[in-house]
């Protein structure tokens, strides 16, 4: 970043553009986006509906939730929001459980309106914004892993090598001094980067989308007994839930990487694809 | 901690908050516009038409072991019906109950429980969600469904089984529940009409005296409290014309999912 006043370094120096992320992937990257947002905060809403998650087949076994967000009234009249995690409590008045509204009085929710699609208790509406962004977000996933196996976008860039595996302990360091590539390396994924969209890819974002299924009761008549392997139904349901809060300490990992190391810089590789190579020896 | 927040920060939060809330807003007015829900429904339509392809129409859900039954079956919606009709019937142990089969079926009738139990019957051990998202295990026995029709024989435009319940949805004893499957679901080897839960009568808080099993779908589609079934060609023309008290409050009709 330059301001108005600073002399701009001569062209070769600022380091070449390179074309770095090809159009279907910057397309699908977007839509990515915009669906797991989507996803993520109708997601919320119908969470509130019942908001308390188990392990097993039923939610009635015998034994309670592992997890509980509610509110409970105070003597005063007043509520406050208790999420309860293993038996353990917590207050949480403000933000689960109990939150304020748009005119500053606190409304029983298990999540802030503002996190949510649509931003008060709306299961059938949410429901509907849901399984429509379900299937872009299938659908297009489904789409990049042809796109990325036919263009061997999977193996040339993404699939670590047995040097990237080795440079592991190298890279953990160099993420933990926010030192970033330069030069040749810089147009390529580190290790770190690569192995974490893998595990996007192909563990989380299929386990999420396979642990929603699984609560469709017609989905569970494929192949009755599937849901078991497990634990049931409702321990589909609690996965469902834990995969989507990995995919958002993903986001807000990846986020914070993208502004360390030149936020309008990856912003523009991912709109325009072209990407400035910091070069080689400049601080 | 006031005293910290400079107005640079304040700006900033503000600015942040800005730029959350203009997509917020735009989402909040799509879901209460006319056009955009249709679209969205585009979602429960797929869904439907590719679980149907990938389980089959005869796909059986999953049934379970004695062990796996929930303690207690809990109650959703309606737990007693405030009508006078249901009370009186509750009053003389539904021995006066009568459940109607009409609309377009060649032989319309009224049955008691005992002729409905003298059906050919099913027992069932399975799992029942709900819409909100919790599960529970119960032990159902009730008359097949399709047993029921081959008695009263449905005429060939006939296309949807239509149940209405005896409990009223509104305070003032009007928006009776009803509910309405097609004839898939109608036919299939779990559909039942229970009187029976966990080897008891049906408890009213279930839906005593005859309840809907409906097993690939979500609970909303089980009515409790039936009084009669009406087979159609649409339900185009019953209450608010979308198949069920739910469906017309927005609720997607396809609830296998």
């Amino acid at each position: 970043m330059s301001t108005p006043t600073a002399v701009q370094p001569p062209r070769a120096a600022r380091g070449e553009l390179y074309y770095r992320h090809a159009l279907p992937v910057r397309v699908m990257h977007w839509v990515n986006v915009v669906a797991l947002t989507i996803l993520l905060m109708s997601g919320l809403n119908i969470f509130d509906a019942h908001s308390a998650l188990y392990w097993g087949k039923s939610s009635y076994t015998g034994h309670g939730p592992i997890v509980e967000i509610g509110a409970r009234m105070k003597p005063d009249g007043s509520i406050r929001g208790v999420t309860r995690v293993f038996g353990a409590e917590f207050d949480t008045t403000g933000v689960l459980g109990a939150s304020r509204g748009p005119d500053g009085t606190l409304n029983p929710s298990a999540f802030p309106g503002w996190a949510m699609i649509p931003d008060y208790r709306w299961l059938s509406m949410a429901r509907s914004w849901h399984f429509f962004f379900a299937w872009i977000l299938v659908l297009n996933g489904l789409a990049y892993l042809a796109w990325s196996i036919g263009s061997r976008h999977l193996a040339r860039d993404l699939a670590p090598g047995r040097e990237d595996l080795r440079a592991i302990p190298q890279s953990i360091r160099d993420h933990l001094r926010f030192r970033h590539p330069r030069g040749d390396a810089a147009k390529r994924y580190n290790v770190l980067q690569k192995l974490a969209y893998l595990a996007i890819i192909l563990v989380v974002v299929p386990l999420v989308v396979l642990m929603g299924l699984a609560m469709s009761p017609w989905a569970d008549a494929i192949w009755p007994g599937w849901v078991d392997l497990v634990g049931g139904r409702q321990s589909a349901r609690t996965l469902h839930f834990v995969g989507a809060w990995l995919l958002v300490a993903f986001v807000a990992i990846h986020v914070f990487e993208v502004i360390v190391s030149g936020l309008w810089n990856h912003l523009r590789s991912m709109i325009t694809g072209r990407f400035r190579v910091p070069p080689r020896g400049l601080a | 901690m006031n005293s910290v927040e400079s107005p640079r920060r304040r700006f900033l939060t503000g600015a942040l908050a800005a730029l959350g809330a203009v997509p917020l807003a735009a989402c909040q007015r799509l879901s209460t516009s006319e056009w955009f829900p249709q679209i969205l429904n585009i979602g429960e339509s797929a869904s439907s038409v590719a679980l149907r392809l990938v389980a089959g129409r005869e796909a059986m859900a999953q049934e379970f072991s004695p062990s796996d039954l929930s303690p207690s079956f809990r109650s959703n919606g309606t737990a007693e019906p405030d009508s006078d009709v249901y009370r009186g019937l509750l009053a003389g142990g539904f021995a006066d109950y009568r459940l109607a089969v009409d609309g377009r079926v060649e032989r319309p009738m009224r049955l008691s429980l005992a002729e409905l139990r003298a059906l050919p019957s099913r027992t069932q051990i399975t799992r029942h969600d709900c819409v909100e998202g919790w599960s529970a295990i119960g032990k159902w026995k009730g008359t097949r469904l399709a047993a029921l029709l081959d008695v009263v024989r449905p005429r060939p435009d006939a296309r949807f089984v239509v149940f209405h319940c005896a409990d009223p949805m509104a305070r003032d004893g009007t928006d009776l529940y009803y509910e309405s499957i097609d004839l898939d679901d109608a036919y299939h080897a779990q559909t039942i009409l229970a009187w029976e839960m966990n080897d008891a009568p049906l408890p009213v808080k279930n839906g005593a005296p005859l309840r809907l099993r409906v097993e690939r779908q979500l609970g909303y589609k089980h009515a409790k409290y039936v009084m009669r079934i009406e087979l159609v060609s649409s339900f185009a023309s019953i209450a608010g014309g979308n198949g069920g008290y739910w469906e017309d409050r927005g609720y997607q009709w396809f609830a296998g999912i």
